[in-house]
């Protein structure tokens, strides 16, 4: 029994297998002359030539499989071949120096190659496998040779490569590729995105240990902890079959509820919805079902530079979520910066306690020319969608309605300019301080929702930084004090008809899930994976039954008895 | 020859697709095009240098342009600079 060893779980699940080694050629070509300087221009432009018919195929293959915008790697490789500064370097090379074809597409690539990787930039080094990828098949060409025959696998096996290739993983035929291991690469390699795209399990960068591996071998690989088991035990093997077979039933169970509403089994319809902090974060809500952006972060658009953004720029990142999110619901935060997010260009003096002090809608207030300017950015963006503005840490009354002022007066502005602004665009507030939660009734009177925040929600009440390892058993979610608060919400919300969700960690925890589904929440934001779960699991509540339930829980003495009494029901549904 | 100064908006800055549009437009127009970031000049034309320039989100990049339709290029390449792109 060869010895189990970890890679990067890139595309997850389970797969069981005979491996299959695939060998990249590295042929390197010693430095070689040529006679006749013409003809290897010749040659060269051939190869280059055929290279190009052949990728246009697997652009095509590619989109038919996997859609455009990953058949849209192969373009960029038709569009190296074209590359004035590689190929004219290599021409250049041959007219010039005199050498072969193979040697000089061989020192050309490799600078190119170097350079990339010597980037410090993860995204940018990948780059480098595409110049390998385009100039190892120029290499086949030249000499007569066919490029890595992925396409020869004829029966069930995991493929074991040094790295896959775009090429590679484009002409992978899934009726016998059971999954992949690679020994470098990384989650953003292509081949680890193409794997997701393609639903393979994928353990990348699993390092030499991977490259002993010889075809023939039996392994299991477990691409959701990224271990790869060589030459199993009969018991291994019978404990991961087993294991395989509930991974896959229960990823079925969850594909199939991608395009389904969300609904409890008493026929209540409750949203989930995606907590993003950047535009990069939309393709993955959008690929797992969310029905709308529950908190859109806008801290990154201030962070990481050395000047605050200006109105157009924020415009164009605002109009360009809701325009993605087609039409579904994005509420978006304004500025929460303050307490342990710092912008050192703004050189905001030092506190005693940050987290106290002048932080998210408190320093946008102070500070008005820059809140004004997210103002106006985000009104004018309110007419690409349907979006709902939400200011943080509001704690009184005035705060809101000094917020709301400029609000009002911005659009007035901008509608004075003949700049079209939505009428449906709603207003609400975080609640995240205990004296928000406690005057809700009073605040919900000024408001089109509320989006409860529980990690500060929870911080607050137990006085208690969830930073701080020594008070981390204060973070208590389930906590009756915290329950309380988060019915009062609801309860004042829904006597002035107003909705209520809920955008912090709370909101995708399965134990506080039905609790919160039986306080009446209408809205739950988590992180994008956890939607599918969350929606599997509202399938089978009763949110009637529930409202029983949490009545019942809030009442007991400790988190730990909530915990256990939820997990107890859960058991009997 | 005309020139001007842009900031990179694109969250992830300029690699694989950004860069493919960047230089399938330029190679549409007569003129040189040349972009540098912090005094390293490439070819505008070619994807490869371009990515070799390593531009990121909030990056101050020159376009320069010179020849036939400098103005035009100058236009359209500028507007691909500071747009955002889908990942």
């Amino acid at each position: 029994m060869a010895k189990p060893f970890q890679g990067i779980a890139a595309s997850p699940g389970i797969a069981i297998a005979k491996a299959y080694r695939l060998k990249h050629s590295h042929y390197v070509p010693a430095p070689g002359k040529a006679n006749d300087s013409a003809e290897e221009k010749k040659r060269f432009t051939q190869a280059v030539e055929q290279s190009k018919q052949e990728i246009e195929q697997i652009r095509e293959l590619t989109e038919q499989r996997m859609g455009a915008a990953k058949a849209e790697i192969f373009e960029a490789h038709l569009l190296l071949l074209e590359d004035p500064d590689f190929i004219d370097a290599i021409i250049e090379r041959i007219e010039n120096e005199g050498d072969n074809a193979e040697f000089s597409l061989y020192e050309v690539a490799n600078q190119f190659v170097e350079m990339l990787r010597s980037m410090d930039n993860e995204m940018l080094r990948e780059r480098a496998a595409d110049v390998l990828d385009i100039s190892r098949r120029i290499m086949s060409h030249l000499r007569g040779e066919e490029y890595a025959a992925v396409s020869a696998i004829s029966e069930p096996c995991i493929l074991i490569a040094e790295d896959l290739t775009p090429s590679d993983t484009a002409q992978l035929n899934l009726d016998y590729v059971l999954g992949f291991v690679t020994e470098i690469g990384s989650r953003t390699s292509h081949s680890a995105i193409m794997a997701r795209s393609l639903e393979v399990p994928a353990i990348v960068g699993a390092g030499t240990a991977a490259g002993d591996i010889q075809t023939g071998t039996m392994i299991i690989m477990d691409a959701v902890t990224g271990t790869v088991l060589p030459s199993p035990s009969d018991q291994e093997l019978e404990e991961y079959r087993a294991k395989k077979a509930d991974y896959d039933q229960r990823r079925l169970e969850l594909r199939a509820l991608l395009d389904q509403p969300t609904v409890t089994k008493d026929g209540h319809h409750v949203e989930l919805a995606a907590n993003i902090g950047s535009v990069e974060d939309l393709q993955k809500v959008l690929s797992n079902g969310a029905e709308g952006v529950g908190l859109f972060r806008t801290e990154f658009l201030y962070m990481g530079r050395s000047s605050l953004p200006s109105e157009e720029e924020q415009f164009q990142v605002y109009k360009h979520v809701l325009e993605r999110m087609n039409n579904k619901p994005v509420v978006i935060r304004t500025l929460d910066i303050g307490g342990d997010k710092e912008l050192p260009y703004m050189k905001l003096p030092v506190e005693t306690n940050p987290f106290l002090g002048l932080r998210a809608v408190r320093l946008c207030l102070s500070k008005q020319e820059l809140f004004r300017t997210q103002l106006r950015a985000l009104l004018r963006a309110s007419s690409c969608g349907q979006l709902k503005i939400m200011f943080p840490m509001i704690a009184v009354k005035e705060e809101l309605l000094e917020a709301k002022k400029l609000l009002a007066e911005e659009k007035e502005k901008l509608q004075q300019e003949g700049i079209p602004v939505s009428d449906s665009l709603e207003v609400g507030i975080m609640i995240e301080i205990p004296a928000a939660a406690l005057a809700a009734d009073i605040l919900a009177k000024e408001v089109d929702f509320f989006s409860i925040g529980t990690n500060d929600l929870i911080q607050y009440t137990m006085a208690a930084d969830r930073m701080n390892e020594n008070v981390s058993y204060l973070y208590q979610p389930c906590h009756p004090s915290i329950l309380r608060l988060v019915r009062m919400v609801i309860q004042a919300a829904e006597k002035e008809g107003k909705w209520v969700g809920m955008c912090g960690e709370m909101a995708g925890d399965e134990t506080a899930i039905p609790l919160l589904l039986g306080l009446g929440l209408h809205e739950f934001s988590m992180s994008a994976s956890s939607i599918l779960p969350a929606r599997a699991l509202m399938k089978d509540l009763s949110r009637e039954e529930w409202a029983g339930y949490a009545e019942e829980a809030i009442q007991m003495g400790s988190e730990r008895q909530i915990q256990q009494f939820v997990h107890d029901k859960i058991g009997r549904v | 020859m005309v020139s001007q100064t842009y900031t990179v908006l694109n969250p992830s800055g300029f690699h694989a697709r950004p860069t493919k549009v960047f230089v399938q437009t330029a190679s549409t127009f007569p003129c040189k095009v040349n972009v540098s970031k912090n005094g390293k000049k490439v070819n505008g034309k070619s994807s490869l240098s371009m990515l070799t320039l390593g531009i990121e989100a909030n990056d101050e990049v020159l376009l320069e342009t010179d020849g036939d339709q400098e103005e035009q290029a100058l236009e359209a390449l500028g507007q691909l600079l500071s747009k955002i792109f889908e990942e």
